[in-house]
């Protein structure tokens, strides 16, 4: 019986671990798989090539996989919807965690999630059918499938993430900093931009950088409403073809093995190191938020 | 006298938290320039009535007020009294000290700033003379730039108060300013006290019956909700005319 016990709990103690260190193994294996296949690639292919060529031409005689198009596509809809998202999230959190009265702020609370628990393919096609006429008409262009669409719709996908965080953040500014600046005579707008945003800042740029991190790496309504031409636009109104939409549209139509196979991980190596980075970057104002 | 902006009086002052009688039937008169103590056992309504002064209890939810109280000759709850300049005039100390979390400058020009700008250069002056007046000049005059939060806390409640004194309040209320400090710290913060009564009218609310005995010209003992003795801290100490005082102050109850 007593054998039985310590068999049973050194069982459940090996399970615990394991699921512990499953999101760092998924990683890791995920990274080997990428820096593999899409290292063999750059055996074959110059890798200043690859970053700053113009030309995406995969499937030509005389092959190009220049994805400087594919950056600057990811680019363009990346700082489109931040600049759409920021103001609107941040002014959001401040609202639901400052303004608004109590039975308005859970109700607002409980959209947000929801808009979060959206499915991106969902966005996207809603985006393509309501959206991207409206574009067309409004600046009579031949088609609304632009970058402006993409950055539009990606907006509505990063708002919950800086929403949430945000308010967390602002939450976190203890009362009494708030009970001192109302004791001086400060008004509720003064109290938000003196006291609160300066002491929600880390927390404020973290929920961005998590938000620009679910931008970077969305692909389906992204893929739906932007045209995906590969070329390097020259302004939010032109079609544009971003990374992961490459990744997911070729993926299927490569042989296995081949360069154009290859290449495709070789994006999505880039897209780790990207995302990575903001992840970096979050997480340490997150840390610096705590303390 | 009582047209002075250092007088607080008010007339049958309730209070109420819902339904709960917070304060009863509250007749006080604040003389300028003095130290007025408020003591009392725990949630006997000291603080209460201290935030009534500021409209400090606007923030809560439930809270209802009848009577009258005038700060001067205004009427602070009907006379149409804009609160942010009242609460300019009326400043508040925390029982803990809470700087806000900018840099020692800032803290200090922030009332400043909210109210009236006064130009950089006037500014620099005003935050010397403020930082001077609570003794914290010379110690942070070279730290101006950093943030308020490493400050040791004797100095934050310090600050605490320069801020107000930089926006030149007729009076300023102090909500147990020393019951997180160390005994050292308090004997200073006391000291400040005297020096800035020759300025402001202090209202100060205390756990401490020695310290309200030590700095104040007036005292006044609550307990549930009644203002139960009001005069000379002297007197109150000494020879207090209510049964209920002479218990709490020789220490029967409380």
């Amino acid at each position: 019986m007593r054998r039985l016990k310590k068999l049973r709990d050194y069982i459940i103690e090996k399970m615990i671990f394991i699921s512990g260190i499953a999101a760092i193994i998924f990683v890791i294996l995920i990274f080997f798989f990428l820096v593999k296949e899409g290292g063999s690639f750059f055996g074959e292919y110059n890798i200043k090539d690859f970053i700053f060529g113009h030309f995406w031409y995969p499937a030509s005689d005389s092959p190009r996989f220049g994805i400087l198009p594919l950056i600057a596509g990811s680019l363009v809809i990346v700082v489109g919807a931040t600049i759409l998202a920021v103001p609107l999230g941040i002014m959001a959190a401040l609202y639901i965690s400052e303004v608004a009265p109590k039975g308005l702020k859970d109700l607002l609370k409980a959209g947000v999630e929801m808009l979060a628990a959206i499915p991106s393919v969902v966005v996207g096609f809603v985006g393509m059918v309501t959206l991207v006429p409206v574009i067309k008409t409004v600046f009579g262009i031949p088609t609304g499938l632009t970058a402006l669409s993409g950055c539009i719709m990606l907006a509505f996908m990063a708002m919950p993430t800086i929403v949430s965080i945000s308010e967390d953040a602002i939450n976190a500014v203890p009362w009494n900093y708030k009970e001192g600046a109302l004791a001086l005579g400060a008004t509720k707008w003064q109290i938000m931009y003196r006291i609160i945003l300066p002491a929600a800042t880390p927390g404020i740029i973290a929920s961005v950088m998590l938000g620009i991190g679910r931008v970077i790496g969305e692909t389906m309504a992204v893929m739906m409403v932007t045209g995906n031409a590969a070329v390097i636009p020259s302004g939010f109104l032109e079609s544009v073809r971003t990374m992961t939409a490459t990744i997911a549209a070729e993926m299927g139509e490569t042989v296995r093995g081949s360069s154009h196979y290859r290449s495709l991980f070789a994006i999505g190596a880039v897209l780790f190191v990207i995302t990575f980075i903001i992840n970096f970057i979050a997480d340490t104002y997150l840390h610096k938020n705590k303390e | 006298m009582t047209d002075h902006n250092g007088v607080i009086r008010t007339e049958k002052l309730n209070l109420f938290y819902g339904s709960f009688r917070a304060l009863k039937d509250v007749d006080i008169e604040i003389a300028p320039n003095q130290i007025t103590s408020l003591i009392g056992p725990s949630g006997c309504g000291k603080s209460t009535l201290l935030r009534v002064f500021n409209r400090m209890n606007d923030t809560i939810e439930g809270v209802k007020i009848t009577g009258r109280v005038y700060n001067g000759s205004e009427d602070i709850y009907h006379g149409g009294t804009d609160i942010d300049i009242l609460r300019r005039r009326i400043g508040m100390v925390f029982q803990r000290p809470n700087p806000f979390p900018l840099s020692v400058y800032e803290n200090v020009a922030f009332g400043l700033r909210i109210h009236s700008f006064p130009g950089k250069s006037a500014l620099d002056g005003i935050i010397e003379e403020s930082l001077k007046s609570v003794l914290l000049w010379d110690e942070l005059k070279d730290r101006l730039k950093k943030s308020a939060l490493n400050l040791s806390l004797e100095q934050k409640q310090r600050l605490c108060i320069a801020r107000l004194v930089a926006v030149r309040p007729d009076i300023i209320l102090l909500d147990e300013p020393c019951s997180t400090l160390d005994p050292m710290a308090t004997l200073k913060i006391e000291e400040l006290m005297v020096e800035l009564k020759k300025k402001y009218t202090i209202i100060i609310v205390t756990h401490n019956m020695q310290q309200a005995a030590r700095v104040s010209d007036d005292t006044g003992f609550m307990l549930l909700g009644e203002l139960v003795e009001f005069g000379k801290t002297s007197k109150i100490f000494t020879s207090p005319v209510e049964k209920k005082t002479e218990d709490y102050i020789t220490g029967r109850f409380g």
